[in-house]
């Protein structure tokens, strides 16, 4: 009946049930406060349902902010672990705990913090800055979201029910195979990897079509905002990488659950095919999640700097090309694998061809800033962080994609420093000053700038602690996914200055966190008294009111250069008529919701081998995805009048300001 | 805002210059087709990695029978040819849709359902003739990626089965109406990269693994 699933799967170990515990107590804090609130109609209304990207995208976010508690809390565990487990003591970790710990780190940090992330400011950003009320796919768009959230909550069922993955965040076979992790581990890690990995791919067809189909009029390739054309240099990636993952994935699967050979050590299985096809997906993921990050520190220096973007054009190949080379370049990951000199040369060089692109996007954002008048606002404060850590993460990098170089320090915790530099001080530091910069455009008011700057020195300086003593461990010799090392390796001070590093980062997110909600509930003060336009903005976005209407733009705008804001402020563009039209948006459907409930049924019943579950689930999704697409397509109207009546409202808000 | 309510003011809008029906607003038709024609190309890729490990692995028989051992080159031959041939009174349908006449469009679907049928009937029989003579995907890594590489395709045309019977049933209720005929467009999109895809899977599997 139950599969596998028996009383077992709920027994932890003792350091485990705290988490555990707080985390039911917080869901049912959550739901008790909803229902005192009485505010479950509005939930489903306005949020569970919607198919508006606006409002998708603060899901994500909000999905992002509770995976990075989470990947965080794994992150501190490590660093608490190693500061402590030295000579005679073992810390408070089994090892087979800390394994979990860490590949649950790696698992959520990748595919549910950063995925989400892009995502999420990609439904925020990209319409508003293309000119187009709605994506391409509403639908899809919301089906992508669901099936990422039901990955992401599958990892937290892995926290209740059973235990998760030990064999690291890409699960390498042997190890992941049915022989030497035959427990529910890995099945946990497989299905929510592979459903949100087909959120993934779903939505970014739709932002692909978005991007080419729906661009105001007069909006060329060549005028489009540069966070819309790093997304456009995403997307395909996204395209053609996930694909990858998903028949890996099934793959492991098929050896898993059916006895194949794909991976298997005997049967005439090739594990390193594995490797292979993994970062033949995954290295295309680093850039994934990068570029998009590149976007929005190119919308950001530009703003601040009152100076266009230094070199658009270079920009945008620079882009292309990264997007291009991120695909040959998966082999210096695994040099040691032992492929020829001749194949591991031809991967060193694409490798340290990504330099010189990379290098053109510093130069144009320091010519930006050149002769420009800098503002010292929180989000040019992260990207002079992210540009100190980039750039030097960047050269370790190029140190890394030496063979000779990667065989000494391959594993070691030089590496785990160098990608740490890039998701951190780049992924994580752009996604924080994206944060900050368009915030007040979906709420109406500003992240209170105070307590911005504190918890951005905390990270930076708790980054450099908690980050620079790794190298030093790694040429030290010290690996990566150490739960335990001996005295005599002299490690032990670089372990606990970085425990304190990772405790002042700690700090750091707190304050964050405090100041999320400090702001909401002192928005009155924070108000953007702009009503929409807070940082003299050069791009779409800002033209329109905070937060933006239902349908984005009352009338479609039309442009005939870069940066068609500032060409209106200066006039140099005519002042758009304000001619309104009946708006037609999609209606609202559960179908994502529960196409998004059964997938996680579906990959809890495949986690344990509940064959009855796993068939009906399976059978439920495929009826939603029938009557789905067998309705017609429903539009609400927003009339003339309504329109003209919610423009007025905007109109009254901002007078009652002067 | 308003009651929801279902748009059908195609008789303000122009016809659409490739189907010669009417477009509903926002150009839903040529995203809809941009979109799926990225959708292929996402699942070209899902089939390109098992193509690489069916390249890889189909050396590897553990002591096993090989491709030579294994394979009919009729049985595949004739699986090749109804499936085109399935392709093509697919096509016809399409054309009995741009002509508007529901009762040819639904009788060819009917035809091309039947070949798919027939064709997925085939490659079960091969797969149980193989799995009775005990070389199952347990045997070898050879018959682990053969039979994935081979079944996933199957696995596809099973569900273009599944989705033609949907969609007969949406044009025997609706008639070809923009949005029946622009998921009827969709599904022919889909059934012929089947047909290309198998094409790939003749040539590599079948044809070179026999001669």
């Amino acid at each position: 009946m139950f599969g596998r699933l028996t009383l077992d799967a709920f027994k932890h170990e003792s350091s485990q049930n705290g988490a555990v515990f707080s985390m039911l107590f917080g869901a049912i804090c959550l739901i008790g406060l909803i229902s005192y609130l009485k505010r479950w109609k509005w939930l489903w209304n306005e949020w569970l349902t919607t198919v508006d990207p606006k409002r998708i995208g603060i899901m994500y976010i909000v999905v992002v902010l509770i995976m990075f508690l989470k990947g965080f809390g794994d992150a501190i565990m490590i660093r608490l672990q190693q500061a402590m487990s030295v000579g005679d003591s073992h810390g408070f970790l089994s090892s087979t705990h800390f394994q979990e710990v860490f590949s649950s780190h790696g698992t959520t940090m990748i595919f549910f913090v950063a995925m989400g992330a892009i995502f999420g400011l990609m439904n925020l950003i990209i319409p508003l800055q293309i000119g187009a009320r709605d994506v391409a796919f509403p639908f899809l768009n919301a089906l992508g979201f669901w099936l990422f959230a039901s990955g992401a909550f599958l990892t937290i069922v892995s926290l209740t029910i059973g235990s998760f993955s030990t064999a690291g965040w890409l699960a390498y076979p042997p190890l992941s195979g049915i022989e030497y992790s035959p427990n529910e581990g890995i099945d946990y890690w497989i299905w929510a990897v592979q459903i949100a990995g087909v959120g993934s791919t779903l939505s970014g067809i739709n932002f692909l079509v978005t991007i080419l189909k729906m661009r105001c009029p007069g909006m060329t390739l060549m005028k489009m905002p540069i966070f819309t054309w790093s997304a456009l240099c995403t997307m395909p990636l996204v395209v053609l990488a996930f694909p990858i993952l998903t028949a890996t994935l099934y793959m492991l699967t098929l050896d898993r659950y059916l006895g194949m050979h794909f991976f298997t050590v005997d049967g005439g299985g090739n594990y390193m095919m594995y490797v292979n096809l993994i970062w033949a997906w995954g290295h295309p993921e680093v850039y994934i999640i990068m570029l998009p990050m590149f976007g929005v520190f190119s919308e950001i220096v530009p703003t601040f700097s009152e100076k266009r973007l230094f070199g658009y054009v270079s920009m945008v190949w620079a882009l292309i090309f990264i997007a291009f080379i991120s695909f040959i370049v998966w082999l210096h990951h695994f040099f040691t694998m032992g492929a020829s000199p001749t194949v591991n040369v031809f991967f060193a060089i694409m490798t340290m061809i990504i330099a010189i692109p990379t290098g053109v996007k510093i130069f144009n954002w320091l010519f930006t800033k050149f002769r420009g008048r800098v503002h010292f606002t929180s989000p040019m404060l992260w990207f002079f962080a992210f540009l100190l850590n980039f750039t030097f993460a960047g050269m370790t990098g190029i140190l890394l994609s030496s063979p000779p170089v990667d065989f000494q320090v391959h594993n070691s915790l030089f590496l785990i420093a160098h990608f740490h530099g890039m998701a951190i001080g780049g992924v994580l530091f752009g996604f924080f000053a994206a944060f900050t910069y368009w915030f007040p455009k979906f709420t109406g008011f500003f992240l209170d700038e105070t307590l911005n700057r504190y918890a951005f020195w905390c990270w930076l300086s708790g980054f450099l602690l908690a980050f620079m003593p790794l190298y030093m461990l790694g040429f030290m010799g010290a690996t990566r996914r150490l739960d335990h090392y001996d005295a005599s390796t002299g490690w032990h001070p670089l372990f606990v200055i970085v425990g304190i590093g990772a405790f002042i980062i700690l700090i750091g997110a707190t304050i964050q966190f405090f100041g999320l909600f400090w702001s909401i509930i002192n928005r009155k003060k924070n108000w953007d008294h702009t009503g929409g336009d807070p940082w003299n903005g050069r791009t779409l976005e800002w033209s329109i009111s905070s937060p933006p209407p239902i349908y984005n733009f009352a009338v479609i705008p039309t442009v005939d250069q870069l940066d068609p804001l500032w060409a209106i402020k200066r006039g140099e563009a005519p002042i758009p008529q304000k001619r309104y039209e009946n708006i037609y948006l999609p209606i609202n459907t559960p179908m994502g919701l529960y196409i998004g409930i059964f997938s996680l049924i579906f990959g809890f019943a495949m986690t344990w081998h509940i064959w009855w579950l796993a068939i009906v689930s399976f059978v439920s999704i495929l009826v939603c995805v029938i009557i789905r697409l067998s309705g017609e397509d429903e539009h609400e109207i927003i009339t003339v009048a309504q329109v003209k009546e919610i423009e007025a409202a905007h109109a009254r808000r901002m007078k009652s300001y002067e | 805002m308003n009651k929801p309510l279902t748009i059908h003011h195609q008789d303000t809008l122009e016809l659409n210059p490739d189907t010669h029906l009417p477009d509903l607003h926002q150009d839903t038709f040529s995203k809809t087709t941009q979109g799926f024609w990225m959708y292929l190309m996402t699942d070209s890729l899902l089939f390109a990695t098992l193509f690489c490990a069916y390249a890889i692995l189909h050396t590897e028989t553990f002591d096993g029978p090989s491709a030579q051992d294994l394979f009919s080159l009729s049985t595949a031959f004739t699986e090749t040819m109804i499936l085109l041939l399935s392709s093509v009174t697919c096509g016809f349908s399409m054309m009995a849709a741009l002509r508007n006449k529901k009762n040819q469009v639904l009788a060819w679907l009917g035809v091309s359902f039947l070949l798919g049928a027939s064709f997925v009937a085939i490659e079960l029989t091969e797969f149980t003739q193989l799995v009775q003579d005990g070389n199952s995907w347990q045997r070898s890594a050879f018959l682990s990626s053969f039979f994935t590489l081979v079944s996933t395709h199957g696995m596809h045309v099973s569900f273009g089965l599944l989705g033609m019977i949907v969609m007969a049933a949406q044009l025997f209720l609706l008639g070809v109406t923009a949005t029946t005929f622009r998921r009827l467009i969709t599904f022919s999109m889909f059934w012929h990269f089947l047909d290309l895809v198998w094409i790939f899977i003749f040539t590599f599997v079948y044809l070179m693994g026999v001669v």
